[in-house]
């Protein structure tokens, strides 16, 4: 599994970081998401596709 | 065309109106007639709200809308459709991202977490207050308005003690039934003493959110007067509604309640589950197609509004099975109170920390805490447009 962000459309709703922290944080400035790692850690796949569905503005995808 | 309109009485206090309920059961989406006569639509179905929100081409600015609220024709005829400034929430992009990113730093996941021991100071407090008075009390005045109040006020630099006009113009801002007159003067009340406070903020700064805004150099006095509304407003109306409507349904379903009190591994979910319970968001969002926009195989034409009516959304059995029921340990991620989006609720986390935090507390220091009232003499607040209870007699 890759995981990419687009900061661009993020607005540090925050669902990301909320449901995987192991993956996702959020700028201090903006609020906007940091991929902490491009790839899940073991066991998190699952965890990393429901951040996917829950954020509101499509700014992170698995594939 | 179209002879339903939206209705927002209740027939029982914790379910969706039966008409609302009834056509999700028919179809996703629905012809609605709004209060103008305008005929635009009502969802109803998960996936499409999902689809509405999240599609650029609707809008959330005022100027073209039609409202489904009779009350609330007299209003635009007085005012207009203008956006205040700085009222990003009903802008679109990228106008509503600059503002947006000014703001969501302040509102990190981390950054709530960081409030927490502060949110559990401001509730000991209250519940200090309610066993010393002793019961019974409204819990509504005594517990689920003052910690969300507490706590914008103390997270914006607003002046707690000046709480009794904005909290009284806050509660005539949502009432459905208030007169424009009324509306156009609370408006203007709180905006002028935002005003005033933001000018002696410019003057005198504090370790606070609307320092901090002020500092930034980004927004004029206008704006931030427009912000500081929006999160004191919406600081108010929202948290406060859940703790109340939230422990009044955990009264009447006991197992659910001792299920919250007793075992601090649900709390993260039940909190999740309440708010798509209870849904206290009945009445919009609405958006307007900029364009022609097809949501499952029904055409949203240019000039239409939509509205989501997301009480009936968060029970859409596709999504969630036997979502008539409240149960702290169904996985109740993915609904949709908050909205979905670019409007999603900024203040999410905080709401969450405060309900984390409140409702086990109260749970636990009054584990005997039951109605003082039966619950038929419960006043709903289906006049609001955010739904709850006006009051909550309880005792312990």
């Amino acid at each position: 599994m890759e995981i990419k962000a687009d900061t661009t459309v993020c607005i540090g709703a925050g669902m990301c970081a909320l449901t995987v922290p192991e993956v996702f944080d959020q700028s201090e400035d903006e609020g906007t998401v940091v991929l902490l790692r491009q790839t899940p850690p073991d066991g998190q796949e699952e965890a990393v596709r429901r951040a996917v569905t829950l954020c509101p503005s499509g700014a992170i995808s698995a594939s | 065309m179209s002879d339903f309109t939206l209705p927002m009485t209740r027939q029982r206090p914790f379910d969706p109106p039966e008409e609302v309920a009834e056509l999700r059961q028919q179809a996703s989406m629905h012809r609605m007639t709004y209060a103008d006569g305008h005929v635009g639509w009502l969802v109803t179905g998960y996936a499409e709200a999902r689809a509405v929100l999240a599609h650029p081409g609707f809008s959330n600015r005022p100027e073209k809308m039609h409202s489904p609220i009779p009350a609330r024709l007299e209003l635009v005829k007085e005012r207009g459709y203008g956006v205040p400034r700085g009222w990003f929430l009903r802008m679109d992009a990228p106008e509503h991202t600059r503002y947006r990113k000014l703001l969501t730093g302040q509102f990190t996941v981390r950054r709530m977490k960081a409030l927490e021991s502060r949110i559990a100071e401001i509730t000991n407090a209250c519940l200090d207050d309610m066993a010393a008075a002793g019961g019974p009390v409204d819990l509504v005045q005594a517990f689920a308005l003052p910690i969300p109040s507490l706590v914008i006020c103390e997270l914006l630099g607003v002046p707690y003690d000046d709480r009794a006009q904005f909290q009284e113009d806050s509660k005539i801002l949502v009432n459905l039934e208030t007169k424009a007159d009324d509306v156009l003067a609370a408006l203007g009340r709180v905006s002028a003493y935002l005003h005033g406070l933001i000018q002696r903020k410019r003057k005198e700064p504090a370790d606070d959110l609307l320092s901090g805004l002020i500092e930034s150099g980004e927004l004029d006095d206008e704006e931030l007067t427009g912000v500081a509304f929006l999160l004191l407003v919406a600081g108010h109306e929202t948290t406060a509604n859940m703790l109340g409507l939230g422990t009044y349904a955990l009264l009447t379903n006991p197992d659910q309640l001792a299920a919250m009190r007793d075992d601090p591994s649900v709390v993260d979910n039940g909190v999740e589950e309440l708010l798509r319970y209870l849904t206290i968001i009945h009445l919009g969002p609405f958006r307007l197609a900029t364009e022609d926009v097809e949501i499952s195989g029904n055409l949203i034409k240019e000039g239409e509004m939509v509205g989501v009516h997301l009480p009936v959304v968060n029970r859409d059995p596709s999504r969630f099975p036997d979502g008539e029921h409240l149960d702290v340990t169904r996985p109740a991620g993915g609904h949709m109170t908050f909205g979905h989006g670019i409007h999603q609720c900024l203040g999410q986390q905080l709401a969450r920390a405060e309900m984390r935090i409140a409702y086990p507390a109260l749970l636990r220091r009054f584990p005997a805490l039951r109605l003082a009232v039966t619950p038929e003499e419960v006043p709903m607040r289906s006049d609001m447009s955010i739904y709850g209870v006006h009051r909550l007699p309880v005792t312990w």
